[in-house]
């Protein structure tokens, strides 16, 4: 099957960014698109039985009943789904794409993506799920989990859609982004769209070639791209440079051992996945 | 890995520790009884129970499971205690758990797929019945206080549940042990209790090698009932581990399952306690609490251990009246009866395999021998069937003076003899066609009796001439891998 853009919906308020830039995404690549709807429908249930006594055919009463009880779940789930894959559909023709397609599976979300990796060109995902809590920052778990399986770039995006006219790229010099930034300068998806390249350290001959490779990388396939180097931490650098520059999507490398990582403890990716307010598309 | 160890231990705390606490509580007298049974002191099935659990909590395939000293695994174990006393033991759980770690790697969990669904039945409803026979002599010879005290125990174990709100709260194998043990120390009947059976765990286990002679001598008297143990607790674990993959409509990695056994029966053995395996209805009772993932079974380790040492006053003081009952609703809980509504429905052969399954263990206490029974009669079975399907038909040409002979299907060791017998050779022709493209020869017995049938016509002075042999004995091959091949199996068994 031709590799193709991914777009994984569900009942969140996420799922109408996810649709609107994944059509976006799709007519850019020129890929065909495919939304994804994945019902977990074996998450235990909230009522207990804590009699612990085992009644005769205990066995096949227990099955019966969990049985019962994930049936009916998963009809409800099955039906919403097809409901939200239908109005996701309908949304992306709108935006002018050609009739996507729409996939229903069964199992968890992260193991229904590993199956189906070798199809995936782009995954389009919101930054939480239904399922995970509504407070503030917070990422979704299940997306953590997503982004460490997964062997595809993905782009995660906020509720809503802003057309991207400015993107960024964060860029260390490690291979993992070296990399990154050779995959973006034979992507079609920013044609037309300048890259802003921006190093966070300190102004050194090093970083400056590092630059300067990127951007002639950038340029000599076609691209606009202009570059920067700022001193400082490396979040608040990158978010200003984004606020300064109106820049509405980030590019960056996932959970790479890169040498921004060195810098903090935990996890720069997990920290700017959290704060951005822009959609980011990470890069494997 | 973060990741992944946060989803198989803490994605369901609240249900895992309430489960895991229910589990605890029906371990205690569970342990108790097993040990009794292998007639050693309760300690140590408690300590197993514990060690077991804790460990297979880390090393286990097959999460929401529950290990621990087992029935099926001390009812081998009696006359080893009894001739050689409590440290062979210990030496033959350190084998067991090794020898099990081997068939882990050997990647034995794959037999399974040999052990079919009436032989698992019979597995089940022998250990349920081994379980309850095993409770026997605690109603033997004793006064009706003990009738009395184990029936109330049973009423209260099945109708706690159905009182409103409390009864789906409070586990009711512990309201039944704490209400008997009430009303045992308030009347002050002569009844037995746990105390009287023998020593109770008064501190945590410690590390001990077996103190036995490691010599030729002691591995020959442990050797036959450690591959007892390792086949008979891998058998029930591989068993039990479908059953919880039905139920939460899950995988397990069955392989690792093997060889996180050996490891737990290894630290069992090192730590005092006996071999034990996984526990079809503790498993069961873990999940409908509410247990799914790792930390379900680590919680009703360790809780079990904290419960035993820091109350063994109290538990010692459980009337065995109270632990009957328990263990009776165990054998009941664990016996398959619609096992008994299908034998209507289902083949002879099929019950007779079951049925076998159980008699062979009830008669031997060996569940290995009964499923190795099971095991035999349903291969027998199943080449009986196949066998059947054989067809040879004749017919004349050349005006009588020829005989073309037809060969539809399989031709194995058991349909050889049927085969050979389908030509005859009184009859006087010159010449014999035996067409065997839609044959199946299978085995060497097939091929030789072809051999004999094609120089017995010979002897008769008949010419035989044989068409599409080479096709027909192609399943003679030992690795022909056609099963994800539909043109092969096409081809391999075309025209039927």
């Amino acid at each position: 099957m031709a590799e193709q853009v991914m777009a994984a919906i569900d009942g969140s308020t996420f799922s109408e960014g996810v649709c609107d830039y994944a059509a976006w995404a799709s007519l850019a690549l020129d890929a065909p698109l495919t939304f994804l709807h994945v019902n977990d429908n074996h998450r235990p249930p909230e009522e207990r039985n804590l009699s612990g006594n085992l009644r005769a055919g205990a066995r096949e009463r227990l099955l019966d009943e969990l049985a019962q009880l994930d049936e009916q779940r998963a009809k409800v789930a099955q039906e919403q789904g097809r409901l939200m894959l239908e109005a996701a559909s309908e949304r992306a023709i709108q935006k002018g794409g050609a009739e996507p397609g729409t996939r229903q599976r069964n199992g968890t979300l992260v193991e229904t993506l590993e199956e189906l990796q070798a199809e995936i060109r782009l995954l389009v995902i919101g930054k939480r799920g239904e399922m995970a809590h509504q407070d503030g920052d917070h990422l979704g778990s299940n997306l953590e989990r997503v982004i460490r399986t997964l062997h595809r770039p993905i782009l995660m995006v906020p509720p809503g859609f802003t057309l991207p006219k400015q993107v960024m790229l964060a860029f260390d010099g490690s291979k993992t982004t070296r990399k990154g930034v050779e995959m973006l300068a034979k992507s079609p998806l920013f044609d037309g769209i300048p890259v802003h390249v921006v190093i966070v350290g300190a102004e050194t001959g090093d970083n400056r070639s590092q630059l300067d490779w990127a951007l002639k990388t950038l340029r000599d396939a076609g691209h606009e791209a202009e570059g920067a180097i700022r001193a400082g931490d490396v979040e608040a650098t990158l978010h200003a440079y984004q606020e300064a520059q109106g820049i509405d999507l980030l590019i960056m490398g996932a959970y790479g051992h890169s040498r921004i990582r060195h810098l903090l403890v935990g996890s720069t990716t997990s920290e700017m996945l959290r704060k951005s307010r822009i959609p980011v598309l990470l890069l494997r | 890995m973060y990741e992944k160890m946060k989803l198989s231990w803490f994605s369901n705390l609240k249900g895992d520790t309430l489960a895991g606490i229910v589990v605890a509580l029906a371990l205690i007298p569970e342990a108790i009884a097993f040990s009794i049974i292998a007639g050693v002191d309760p300690k140590v099935g408690l300590y197993a129970s514990f060690a077991i659990c804790v460990i297979i909590a880390f090393t286990g395939g097959r999460s929401g499971m529950i290990s621990a000293a087992t029935g099926a695994m001390a009812l081998l174990m009696v006359t080893l205690v009894k001739e050689h006393g409590l440290e062979y033991l210990l030496a033959a759980t350190l084998l067991t758990g090794a020898l099990q770690i081997v068939a882990g790697y050997l990647r034995l969990a794959e037999l399974m797929r040999f052990v079919s669904r009436s032989v698992v039945t019979g597995f089940v409803n022998a250990l349920a019945i081994l379980i309850f026979m095993a409770q026997l002599p605690e109603l033997t010879g004793v006064t009706w206080h003990v009738y009395a005290m184990t029936l109330a125990g049973l009423a209260i174990i099945y109708g706690f549940p159905l009182v409103p709100v409390v009864g789906k709260a409070i586990p009711s194998p512990l309201v039944c042990i704490v209400v008997l043990t009430a009303v045992y120390l308030l009347t002050g009947m002569e009844i037995r209790s746990v105390g009287d059976m023998g020593e109770l765990p008064d501190s945590l286990p410690v590390f001990l090698w077996p103190e036995v002679p490691l010599n030729l001598e002691t591995l020959m008297i442990i050797l036959p009932y450690s591959l007892m143990l390792t086949v008979v607790g891998l058998l029930e674990s591989m068993m039990t581990a479908t059953i919880i993959d039905d139920l939460t409509d899950t995988r397990s990695d069955k392989n690792r399952e093997c060889k996180g056994q050996g490891i737990a029966n290894i630290g069992a053995g090192l730590l005092g306690g006996m071999a034990g395996c996984a526990m079809i209805g503790q498993s069961v009772i873990n999940i409908k609490s509410g247990g799914r993932r790792r930390l379900s079974t680590l919680i009703a380790g360790v809780a079990l251990l904290l419960m035993v040492v820091f109350l063994a006053d109290w538990v010692s003081r459980i009337p065995m009246a109270a632990l009957v009952a328990v263990m009776i609703m165990v054998s009941i809980g664990t016996f398959s009866w619609s096992s008994i509504k299908d034998l209507k429905k289902h083949p002879m052969s099929t019950n007779m395999v079951m049925v076998a399954t159980v008699v062979v263990t009830v008669g031997t206490h060996n569940l290995a021998i009964g499923v190795f029974v099971g095991v035999l009669l349903a291969a027998m079975n199943f080449a009986n069937k196949v066998g059947n399907i054989l067809y040879i038909g004749s017919e004349d040409a050349e005006e009588g003076r020829a005989r073309i002979y037809t060969v539809v299907g399989q031709v194995f060791f058991a349909s050889s003899e049927r085969f050979g017998e389908a030509f005859d050779f009184k009859e006087t022709v010159e010449k014999v066609t035996i067409d065997l493209s839609r044959a199946h020869f299978w085995d060497i017995t097939a091929v030789q009796t072809l051999d004999r049938v094609v120089i017995k016509f010979r002897r008769e002075g008949t010419e035989v001439e044989m068409i599409g042999l080479n096709e027909a004995s192609a399943t003679i091959v030992d690795r022909y891998a056609v099963h994800d091949d539909p043109e092969a199996v096409e081809k391999l068994m075309g025209g039927h």
